[in-house]
């Protein structure tokens, strides 16, 4: 039993049967979930894959709360969004330097550009030749303002071949665009001459890729709308080649099949996975990170520059030249570079994540799955290279959380253009800065940037049992399905033990040395483990979280719940010897929700009373907000 | 065969054929209760070919109601103990199917038996590992079950965990589908489901949980039996240890597991295993049920990766020399042929190899740390994983987890050294401190 709140961001549950008057449930479910509703139960599914039910007792009630979540759910403008009122109690000095945490210039600086080859053009300032674009573009030096003019209007949306990533070590440049506007026959002469250009800034090789990340029928298809793609005989020296990524319909009614069959209850193990076969997310998957490995292959190989585009250059061209660049470069893998990452292959280039996203009401055929896509992606990899990556999943989740919270200003809009009207940097917060403030929470603690010098080009397998399914991302709220203990939060507590072990040791040191004693055992204190860093200060503790091992913050909702059921097995814990440790799964309630088959009539009854929440209504707030 | 001319190239620090005999098990029973005894009515193997020489029965029933009892189970296998739950003193029995028949033959000592390890007013389970309907067939060919009738005070559960030819295919199947290099995704994910191979899995496992939860959520007791009482029965028996006990979850407890609930209680080891797991041919009696308990435990494993004191490598291992193997200790159907070819005397154990520090070194959790809960896994689908360690292990390179796990044990093991320094710093300076003032003084 609880109340129900309704606030114009948040949708909050305090259950009143709480021991504890302060736990306050608030479910992050911020306006941007789908609501269905039948009758008396209201089920909530959130697009952080979390899915609540509710059971309010007065149909009126409950129509009330399903009609007040329906107009919530679709703010008309940005302004209505929960990032124009948060407000993290932080001056604008510290707002102002959470956004130029990340500087796009500096980074293709790291990547040494410009250089002798390629320079920065301001062909695009004030968005005159694409509105979709950043105004900052790094192009080949030989390309001069006619021909990328030329170039954009051929490109649909003016999305012209620009550099996105630069190999150094072979020259080798990985460009982007939109599918060329060629229908049956169409050429242009300054495309032409500008993948010309592209081929001529690299001396290894002498030819491009060109790769069209859609299945070869969907661009036949575009030619009849005067779009298409590339002919071999009217660009010199290209290598054309199709990699059959599916479009963001395929995408999305994927997904929905996907959280179809998991959203089942007492799915069999055969249905489960005839569901995954049918849903095809794990081919998608797969399409995606081939796709990335060709062209991590052709750069680091081959020495080739790679033209990528699909049909607007903004979702698989995104997905593959992100994911690419992260096979290539170690840098990509740390924290910070996956940060930088994000910035330029999907913000800066203008992934349409309002639409993707649904951030305003707009039309469902644009919503699409496509960044989820790429987090799923990297997460695969992580599993194939525990060694690799500086941050843990837990990192990701996060990233996604906040993709749909709309908490903080950087995924809002379309584009930058977009973003500098709405003044976001002037008017919200940054991601950025958020996330590097609790960046211990995210840390791997197998990540061995040792590992990384010695393989600085991943070579993951493409198997299929390789790609899993992600059971933290789209089951991160079934606290149930999770194993109860961790070997993350293990080894990461360990670490916290060992980095205070290292600092007491000092302490102990200097007494000694106070008293005139040389301490005996100094002399062979322990190698720190190579690969390790120990700057760090001793971590913050962690409290515990759902899933174990997750990151703290926002999370209190789970940690309430867990209090709670552990109250209500107080027993429980007093019979344990060690109720402090953080191996649970023998708590009374786990094994209740927990059914292992018809037990007695009366136990599942039990059981099935059990899971909906019950509500009373506060009226008045639902209103209010109305 | 080899075990018989295998000579042990290491010194044997404890004959692993002693580390696990009934009467020194019983021994830690009978400092829990005194409802139990250790039986000699099978000394010679005549009451049940497939039992050990000592068994533990309730107190109150003599050898002549068990002789009786044993004509009225199949093959003889009369209701033993399994496990006692030290926690609230119920316990988990197990035996043959009854031969009830088609005309529902019934044998007073048989229910006076396990009626004996009731509490007055309680009431138990029966978890009969068949469907009602296989059951009901049994029946036909003079086995059955328990009937409401003549066991007023249990209640009977049944479900379906699958038997030889069917598992053996299973496993062909899925052998198959991890070898398959063809890059398509769908075709791997259908032919993983085509297999069946994780919904044995999950069956396993949740009527080994309904099990356990019998025991320590409802505080009954539990009969656990299929038809033979030598393979799903097992199962189910150990699993469910494994959920409640402990000091299961350790090496010694493990194997000493192993050995009472797989080699003593006659589990068919040269009959279910008698080729490679992964060979495509299926003999009559071939049945890959030891494999299935071990990847059971995995998947309890992954998702406890504290509580239990051996790695994933310790299970590999046990399925290996299960297979093949230069030591005795899987050899033989029962304990009766085993002491036919004495094996104790002319074959080497797995177990005296195994328990060297040499060994186990490779084979312990780093991670451990003694559990004394009850471990409830999740059996959703989503939970349940293929134990690549053994399905992929040739198809797939290992080099980075291996890699990794390298870097945990580092880890943990420089964790563990600094502590000790930060120890013995600390009992230097307290002793300096303690000495000063006594220079001082004077």
């Amino acid at each position: 039993n609880g109340t129900l709140y309704l606030t114009a961001t948040h949708l909050i549950f305090v259950e009143s049967s709480s021991n504890n008057s302060t736990s306050v449930h608030s479910l992050e479910c911020n306006p941007r979930e789908k609501t269905r509703v039948y009758c008396c139960p209201l089920v909530i599914q959130c697009r952080n894959f979390r899915v609540v039910h509710f059971v309010v007792q007065r149909e009126r009630d409950c129509h009330d709360v399903y009609s007040s979540l329906l107009r919530l759910l679709r703010p008309v403008c940005f302004e209505e969004l929960y990032a124009f009122s948060y407000n993290p109690k932080q001056n604008d000095q510290e707002r102002e330097e959470g956004w130029q945490l990340i500087d796009l210039g500096a980074e293709f600086e790291r990547m040494g550009v410009p250089c002798d080859q390629w320079q920065l053009t301001d062909v695009n300032r004030d968005y005159k030749v694409c509105e979709t674009y950043p105004q900052n573009l790094y192009v080949p030096i030989t390309a001069s303002k006619p021909i990328i003019v030329g170039s954009s209007k051929f490109r649909s949306k003016g999305r012209f071949p620009v550099l996105t990533y630069f190999y150094q070590e072979k020259k080798a440049a990985v460009c982007r665009c939109s599918q060329p506007l060629s229908g049956f026959s169409a050429r242009c002469l300054e495309d032409e001459s500008m993948l010309q250009a592209i081929s001529r800034a690299n001396h290894n090789s002498r030819f491009i890729y060109v790769m069209d990340t859609r299945p070869k029928l969907n661009a036949l298809a575009n030619r009849a709308a005067g779009k298409g793609y590339e002919n071999e005989d009217n660009y010199s020296n290209i290598r054309f080649q199709f990699v059959g990524i599916e479009n963001i319909h395929v995408m999305r009614t994927s997904l929905q099949k996907l959280l179809e069959v998991i959203g089942t209850r007492s799915l069999s193990m055969s249905d489960y996975l005839v569901g995954l076969e049918n849903s095809g997310w794990l081919r998608h998957i797969k399409a995606v990170t081939d796709a990335a490995i060709f062209l991590a292959k052709a750069v680091t190989v081959e020495g080739a520059s790679v033209l990528v585009h699909c049909s607007d250059g903004w979702d698989r061209t995104a997905q593959v030249c992100s994911l690419g660049a992260l096979l290539m470069d170690p840098y990509y893998r740390t924290i910070k570079g996956f940060m930088v990452l994000i910035e330029k292959d999907w913000i800066s280039f203008g992934h349409k994540f309002a639409d993707r996203c649904d951030q305003l009401d707009g039309d469902p055929k644009e919503v699409s799955p496509i960044f989820t896509q790429f987090l799923e992606c990297v997460w695969q990899l992580t599993e194939q290279f525990p060694q690799a990556f500086e941050f843990s999943e837990w990192f990701l989740l996060q990233i996604h959380e906040h993709v749909h919270s709309c908490q903080y200003g950087n995924f809002l809009g379309n584009n930058q253009r977009q973003r500098e009207e709405l003044q976001l940097r002037e008017r919200t917060h940054s991601l950025w800065a958020f996330l590097m403030s609790e960046r211990q929470n995210y840390l791997n603690p197998f990540y061995s940037p040792a590992y990384s010098e010695a393989h600085p080009v991943l070579q993951p397998s493409t198997l299929p049992y390789h790609f899993k399914f992600w059971r933290n991302m789209y089951h991160q709220f079934d606290r149930s399905m999770h194993p109860r203990q961790s070997i993350l939060k293990a080894i990461l507590t360990l670490k916290e033990k060992t980095c205070k072990a290292e600092s007491t040791l000092h302490a102990l040191e200097n007494r000694l040395q106070q008293h005139g004693v040389a301490p005996m055992v100094t002399s062979d204190t322990p190698a720190p483990p190579p690969s390790r860093d120990q700057r760090s200060n001793p971590l913050p503790p962690r409290p515990d979280s759902l899933i174990l091992g997750a990151p703290v913050n926002h999370k209190e909702v789970e940690r309430h719940q867990e209090e709670h059921e552990q109250g209500e097995v107080g027993q429980e814990a007093l019979e344990s010897t060690n109720s402090e440790r953080t191996v649970e799964g023998s708590s009374g309630t786990e094994s209740r929700k927990q059914s292992y088959g018809e037990l007695e009539g009366k136990h599942n009854e039990e059981l099935a009373k059990e899971e909906p929440a019950v509500v009373s209504l506060e009226l008045g707030v639902a209103r209010m907000t109305c | 065969m080899y075990p018989f001319f295998y000579r042990p190239m290491f010194e044997v620090l404890e004959d692993g054929w002693n580390s696990f005999l009934p009467q020194n098990a019983f021994k830690g029973l009978e400092s829990m209760t005194d409802e139990w005894r250790l039986s000699e009515v099978n000394k010679d193997f005549s009451v049940c070919s497939s039992y050990p020489s000592l068994v533990v029965v309730p107190k109150d029933v003599d050898d002549d109601a068990l002789r009786k009892v044993a004509t009225f189970r199949h093959g003889g296998r009369f209701p033993v103990l399994s496990y006692y739950h030290s926690k609230n003193g119920m316990v988990m029995m197990r035996a043959g199917q009854p031969l009830a028949g088609t005309n529902g033959r019934r044998c007073k000592e048989d229910e006076k038996l396990i009626n004996a390890t009731l509490r007055p007013g309680k009431r138990g389970y029966i978890i009969d590992t068949r469907t009602i309907n296989v059951a009901q067939q049994a029946k036909a060919r003079g086995g059955g079950f328990e009937s409401e009738a003549n066991y007023p005070q249990w209640r009977r559960i049944h479900k379906s965990i699958e038997r030889y030819n069917v598992l053996q295919e299973s496993l062909i199947k899925l052998v198959e589908a991890c070898n398959d290099q063809s890059h398509s995704m769908d075709r791997w994910l259908s032919k993983l489901e085509a297999s069946n191979w994780l919904s044995h899995v999950r069956e396993i496992l949740t009527t080994a949980c309904l099990a356990a939860q019998c025991i320590d959520r409802e505080g009954a007791s539990v009969l656990v039996h299929g038809t033979e009482g030598t393979d799903s029965t097992l199962q189910v028996t150990s699993l469910a240890q494994i959920i409640l006990d402990p000091s299961c979850r350790t090496i010694k407890g493990f194997q000493r597991l192993v050995e009472r609930e797989w080699i003593q209680a006659g589990h068919p080891f040269q009959q279910r295993c008698a080729q490679s797991a992964y060979s495509n041919s299926k003999p009559r009696h071939e049945a890959p049920v030891f494999l299935l308990f071990l990847d059971c435990v995995w998947q309890i494993l992954r998702q406890f990766p504290c509580s239990f004191e051996f790695n994933e490598s310790f299970l590999v291992l046990l399925f290996e020399h299960a297979y093949a193997s230069q030591f005795g200790t899987f050899l033989c159907n029962c304990a009766a042929d085993r002491a036919r070819l004495s094996l104790p005397e002319k074959t080497v154990s797995l177990w005296s190899w195994m328990n060297r520090p040499q060994e186990l070194e490779h084979l312990t959790n780093p991670l451990y740390e003694a559990n004394s809960l009850v471990i409830w896994p999740s059996v959703a689908p989503q939970s349940l994983l293929l134990w690549e360690g053994v399905f992929l292990r040739w198809n797939r390179s290992s080099k980075c987890l291996d890699e990794a796990y390298d870097e945990m044990v580092h880890i943990i093991e420089y964790n563990k050294e600094l502590q000790n320094k930060v120890n013995c710093l600390r009992r230097q300076l307290a002793e300096l401190e303690t000495d000063e003032p006594v220079l001082q003084t004077p």
